[in-house]
């Protein structure tokens, strides 16, 4: 790697620092060097956690709060709290006549087929959903002005409620927010501790149903997203730190913590956006184009499609699905967002036998408190840490460096009393079956997620990072019918990683109507002048005079459409001739995307993003090694196969060892300090030049993988 | 030969390459049903006509009418006449889809200079002339322009004379053509994304992958109805029907692996557009069957090849033409309620109760959004509750057996100068029971402007609500009046007069299970949320003390 220097000569240390469902991790790149630190997820003050991990990354590196040039943070907490339902209590106001609008949904059944479906809850109940009397119409016009004897009743129940958020949510205010600001002026006036989210604000565009839920989900995370960012920032800075805290975004980007705090919506998805930004540096530092990655921690696995280096992204999502792999099941969220399927299966999820004698897996999480039984920490069901701890895949005196020595007793005890005794199984057959169905499960959400994208997954490469990745990669490599897999260094942290990757970038998107044919520049220039400058004073407060690039799209489609395409424009200003340049742009691209245009159809812009940031880093380069060679194992320990249900003595090799270069025969565990890579028979790895372990099908395997032919007779 | 795996990842492959198909069209469409309901299917057909797969989006009638009509298409077209960047047309209601409104398109995919199968597509296009979408029509020649199996595109040229005459005989002329625009381009990408595939695997034909899916798809289906007792399961269910009511009357046969259906007994055809083409009739019932006892099995020609069905000829669920049939889908709707309660005989706790239906209004109005004169016509469709289940309560504002998405009111009011005013879940209207029916919707509706609105009313379940099952009660039926307090009949077109408004309310599910066994916490629940009134909730639930 190249050592990088600030403008002074002084070495720029950079910080990661990313809270999950089990560890708060974190990752220090300084002068060329890394280091990473894991603690506990503290999830009572998850800030004591975060502080804990980042002294410890900081001591390990001999430096100080002081000579951080940039701390990123990222967090799940918000996501937790939706699919938990753990957020704030919660109101929303709403136009008289559609309180029901974000229960009602879409009235479609997602399942055609399921007459037993069930669809989400939506996050504030019917008792709290205060509707009060005022109407906009298309293009904001005002059909009926708000009624504040409404509003204040209203205001009233929010008092006597106790409420400690609301959510303002009124028809067509994509178009016009005046009422929603209103409305947030008298809550202000009379209950100023009251945290207001407007959904004209939140997410300013059509479509009332997924518009409403945006700002319901942010109400209901704001009071406690805001309140621990603020005591963080305040934390830090009463540590030395001097440098900008950014925080990372669902898209990908980077922004600073006032806005964080009043759209903490848009964080949702940070720690595995990090993620897919680390897999995606991984890829092209070795030099992969196409590649999945398989993000697994505590409480979810995230699995992410990257093609030449981008991670998909898509501009809604859905939190909380309650049927996993089900699109329509859980509650839609419009922001920028990598684009992943999430499944609740990870280290800390508790396996049981369903009602119709099968072994099952999560969705419920020990998470790290009270954790898994071997933690002895109060758990009292088995979950998958467990699971490979009894066979032998993790070693219990090395667990996160042999800071948490593991009870391997109490785990099969536990196991054998929840799953085995129910199956007729030992404590090993019983651990195996859970760790086939975890793998199971993961391998049907990856195939999901590349059909739904229309992609093909065989001739990728599987990317592992996250605790228990590694454990699971190469069974998951298997069932997906792939041959390779890439666990990097910085594994056990790989979204604290991707955080360092991430340009530092800001999106604001805003609606306004034009129509191509007449169209106003000036109210144009206007508003993308006063977008580029909101987007830009975010970004300059963190991008250290680096040079930023603007890049603008306009939200577009035929007049009588729906769905609109998106097109980028130029970035100077604009003149009336600019109209038929769009059309041309836009004509190019649908005809790209639909092969024919619609002749005669005035052509309308809906929103127009502008979207600031620097550059994104450049991938590390490797040289070759000097010289191949076979690593010994260092011990050798009994571990109980899943796939064949046969114990087979594995090769252990302790990773920080092995140089670049190094051939590891499985059967093999590889393990780190914060997580073991399992080899197991039949598969071989190698130490890639940068680090990573490159894990492959023996040869021999590949040939003799059975499957049932289908003759055609 | 292929491995069995290589097979099943080339199947699920098929289908989404055909939801991508569904995709392209719905992003491209025009109309709001299309665009915003999904009012489709999509599928991909073998070179005998044969449904290999079909989107997962889509909606019950439409997905299993096409099924059954790409074949007709070969009589004007044989396949060895088809050439690439052809597409075939036609919107004939008995061998297609059950109305004028929606049309079929099918368009042949190439592999190399190759034919390999067939893309199809039946879509709902919201106005082709006539009287329009409604039940007013006495036969088939008031209710819009019939396009018999013809040419839409020769060789990527688009057959400008037919797309003329469809657009000089439609009110909504922009969405017809984009409509139809939106379908042939993805009947496009479905043909490029199957090329892909097809050079992924190595393959140049569909021929091993379609007998694959067809003979799993056929024995999985066969198990599943050898599960059912053997033996005729009789229903008879009463609906509202236009000039009287209807009685649907069904015998349902088990025998051999394979389900039949007769509606002997069924009241004789409407004079107004209700009635029902027998392929429509299949197509919701078999739907029904489907969902319960293999809801699992992806959807093709296999899978509906072990249903038949038979009814009296000029009965309302077989007439002959040249009956009027535009509002085919209330009845039809109806359908799998019927041969559930013959499914409910045979495999008990396994279906639902009645459900309380979709309503669509089509409005239509002469006053464009800035006050200039324009003719303008908007169907909207809205839920009703689900019958309930045997282990839960039905889904509320959802409809059964339609499974289209409702339009927003934002999308409503930016494409109609109407304004929607309320549109809310209906208190009380869920069957009481163990499991509590869904509850329906109110919906007010009124014009932007000061316009008198002409609206067509095709509502069911106004004198017969959805009934329980198992010892649940009845849901409420649905009711139809002006907000001044007018009652509106429930079938045909009405005038919404100026300043006035529609009040619509849709009809709840049917409950399931005796209402003494429902749990007091799920009672005081609806209570406190308003679902259920605290004086209904004591009426109907002995153990709720309030």
């Amino acid at each position: 790697m190249t050592e990088g220097k600030n403008a002074s000569g002084k070495r720029i240390a950079r910080l990661g620092v990313d809270i999950g469902g089990t560890f708060t991790d974190a990752a220090l790149e300084v002068g060329g060097s890394r280091y990473t630190a894991k603690a506990l997820t503290t999830h009572q003050a998850p800030d004591d956690g975060v502080i804990e991990a980042i002294e410890s990354v900081l001591r390990d590196a001999a430096i100080g709060f002081e000579d951080l040039d940039l701390v990123v943070h990222g967090t799940t907490l918000a996501t937790n709290s939706l699919i938990e339902r753990k957020g704030a209590k919660t109101a929303m106001i709403t136009t008289a006549g559609f309180r029901d609008t974000i229960e009602i949904g879409v009235e479609y059944r997602f399942d055609l087929f399921d007459l037993f479906l069930e669809l989400p809850k939506p996050l504030v109940d019917r008792e709290l959903r205060l509707p009060v009397r005022e109407r906009l119409g298309v293009g904001g016009r005002t059909l009926q002005p708000l009624n504040e004897e409404d509003v204040a009743a209203v205001i009233e129940r929010l008092r006597t409620e106790k409420v400690e958020s609301v959510a303002v949510c009124f028809l067509h205010s994509y178009a016009s927010g005046v009422h929603e600001k209103r409305v947030r002026d008298l809550i202000k006036a009379a209950l100023p501790d009251i945290s207001v989210s407007l959904s004209s604000e939140v997410a300013p565009e059509m479509r009332e149903y997924e518009r409403f839920c945006t700002a319901v989900a942010n109400a209901y995370v704001q009071p406690k997203m805001a309140s621990y960012l603020f005591r963080l920032e305040q934390r830090l800075k009463e540590r030395g730190l001097r440098s900008s805290l950014l925080m990372m975004l669902s898209g990908g980007g980077l922004t600073d913590v006032a806005t964080a705090a009043a759209f903490p919506i848009r964080l949702v998805e940070s720690g595995p956006a990090g993620g897919a930004l680390f897999a995606a540096s991984v890829a092209a530092e070795n030099g992969f184009d196409d590649v999945i990655s398989f993000d697994m921690g505590g409480t979810t696995a995230k699995i992410c499609l990257i093609d030449d280096g981008r991670p998909q992204t898509s501009r809604t999502f859905e939190v909380a699905r309650i049927y996993r792999f089900k699109k329509g099941s859980g509650t839609p969220i419009k922001i920028p967002v990598i684009d992943m399927v999430e499944i609740g299966a990870g280290g800390g999820s508790i396996a049981h036998v369903d009602s119709l004698g099968r072994v099952a897996i999560g969705p419920q999480s020990a998470g790290s408190e009270p954790g898994p039984v071997a933690f002895s920490r109060g758990g009292t069901e088995p979950t998958v840490t467990d699971a490979n701890l009894i066979l032998s895949r993790i070693n219990p005196a090395g667990f996160a460096g042999g800071r948490f020595p593991l009870d391997k007793d109490a785990s099969s005890t536990t196991m054998l009393r929840t799953v085995g005794e129910k199956l007729g199984l030992d404590a090993s057959y019983s651990a195996a079956a859970v760790a086939e169905m975890v793998e199971e499960n993961m391998a049907a959400a990856a195939r999901v997620h590349a059909i739904e994208s229309g992609k093909e997954i065989r001739n990728r490469v599987l990317i592992a990072f996250g605790g228990g990745a590694p454990l699971h990669v190469a069974g998951v490599m298997q069932k997906l019918g792939m041959k390779r897999f890439v666990v990097p260094r910085g594994a056990g942290v790989g979204s604290a990683v991707g955080f360092l990757r991430a340009p530092v970038s800001y999106e604001v998107v805003r609606s306004l109507h034009q129509k191509l044919s007449r169209i106003n520049a000036t109210e144009v220039n206007a508003l993308l002048q006063e977008m580029s400058a909101s987007a830009r004073a975010i970004v300059e407060k963190a991008a250290n005079d680096e040079p930023l690039q603007e890049i603008r799209m306009a939200s577009m489609r035929y007049v009588g459409q729906g769905h609109e395409i998106t097109v980028s424009i130029p970035s100077g200003r604009f003149t009336e001739a600019e109209g038929l340049n769009l059309r041309k742009a836009f004509e190019t691209r649908y005809r790209e995307i639909y092969r024919r245009n619609v002749s005669g159809a005035d052509i309308e812009v809906l929103t127009w993003s502008v979207l600031i940031t620097t550059a994104v880093p450049p991938a590390a380069q490797y040289t070759a090694p000097s010289g191949d060679y076979v690593a010994e194992p260092s011990s050798y320990r009994e571990v109980f196969e899943s796939k064949t249900a046969k114990i087979a003595s594995y090769g252990i090799h302790w990773r920080p060892d092995l140089k670049p270069g190094a051939r590891i025969e499985g059967p093999a565990v590889i393990e780190e300090e914060e997580t073991s890579t399992v080899i197991p028979t039949g598969m071989s790895a190698t130490i890639l030049p940068s680090g990573a372990i490159l894990g492959e099908l023996n040869q021999s395997e590949k040939a003799s993988v059975r499957v049932k032919e289908y003759a055609d007779a | 030969m292929r491995s069995a795996i290589d097979l099943q990842i080339m199947w699920n492959r098929l289908i989404a390459v055909c939801e991508e198909q569904a995709q392209v069209m719905i992003r491209a469409a025009f109309s709001p049903p299309v665009r915003e309901s999904g009012d489709i299917s999509a599928g991909l057909f073998d070179l005998k006509g044969r449904m290999l797969a079909q989107a997962v989006t889509g909606t019950p009638g439409h997905i299993n009418s096409m099924a059954q009509a790409v074949v007709h298409f070969f009589e004007e077209f044989p396949v060895d006449s088809m050439r690439p960047g052809d597409a075939y047309v036609t919107n004939d209601p008995w061998l297609a889809s059950g109305h004028l409104n929606d049309v079929t398109i099918v368009t042949p995919a190439f592999y190399g200079d190759k034919i390999v199968g067939l893309f199809a597509a039946t879509v709902h296009l919201v106005d082709l002339g006539g009287r329009g979408m409604g039940p007013d029509g006495k036969d088939i020649f008031e209710e819009g322009v019939a396009i018999p199996h013809m040419h839409l595109a020769r060789e990527g040229v688009i057959n400008r004379d037919l797309m003329r005459l469809l657009c000089a005989n439609s009110r909504e002329p922009l969405q017809t053509e984009g409509d139809i625009l939106a379908i042939i381009a993805a009947g496009d990408e479905g043909a490029a994304r199957l090329v892909e595939m097809l050079e992924e695997f190595g393959e140049d034909n569909l021929d091993v992958l379609g007998k694959y899916i067809l003979e799993t798809s056929l024995a999985a289906t066969e198990e599943a109805i050898r599960k059912l007792p053997e033996g005729i399961y009789r229903n008879k269910m009463s609906i509202d029907g236009y000039e009287k009511p209807v009685d649907l009357v069904v015998a349902m046969e088990v025998r051999d692996g394979r389900i039949s259906l007769d509606f002997e007994g069924t009241t004789e055809k409407s004079e107004f557009g209700i009635n029902v083409p027998i392929i429509y009739t299949g197509a919701y019932s078999f739907y029904g069957i489907k969902c319960v006892i293999a809801p699992e099995v992806p959807s093709n020609h296999a899978t509906l090849s072990l249903f038949s069905v038979k009814a009296p000829k000029n009965s309302i669920v077989n007439p002959l033409r040249p009956a009027p049939v535009s509002a085919r889908h209330i009845i039809g709707h109806a359908l799998p309620d019927a041969v559930m309660g013959c499914l409910e005989q045979a495999l008990p706790g396994m279906t639902l109760a009645e459900s309380g239906m979709m309503w669509n209004p089509y409005i239509r109005g002469t006053i464009g959004f800035e006050g200039e004169d324009r003719y303008w016509e908007f169907f909207s469709l809205i839920a009703g509750g689900m019958g309930a289940r045997s282990t839960k309560d039905g889904l509320n504002a959802t409809a059964f057996p339609a499974a289209l998405k409702g339009i927003p009111v934002e999308a409503i009011e930016n494409t109609a100068p109407l304004v929607v005013w309320r549109k809310e879940l209906r208190p009380d209207s869920g069957g009481v029971g163990k499991y509590r029916g869904g509850a329906g919707q109110t919906v007010e509706i009124g014009a932007l402007h000061e316009t008198e609105l002409t609206f067509k009313a095709m509502f069911e379940r106004i004198d017969n609500p959805a009934k329980g099952r198992a010892g649940g009660s009845a849901g409420a039926p649905g009711t139809v009046r002006l907000a001044s307090g007018k009652k509106l009949n429930g079938k045909g077109q009405q005038v919404i007069p100026k300043g006035e408004r529609l009040v619509i309310e849709i009809p709840g599910g049917g409950g399931y299970g005796d209402p003494a066994e429902r749990d007091v916490e799920a009672i005081a629940q609806d209570v406190s949320s308003g679902l259920v009134s605290d004086e209904a909730a004591r009426s109907a639930y002995p153990q709720y003390q309030g």
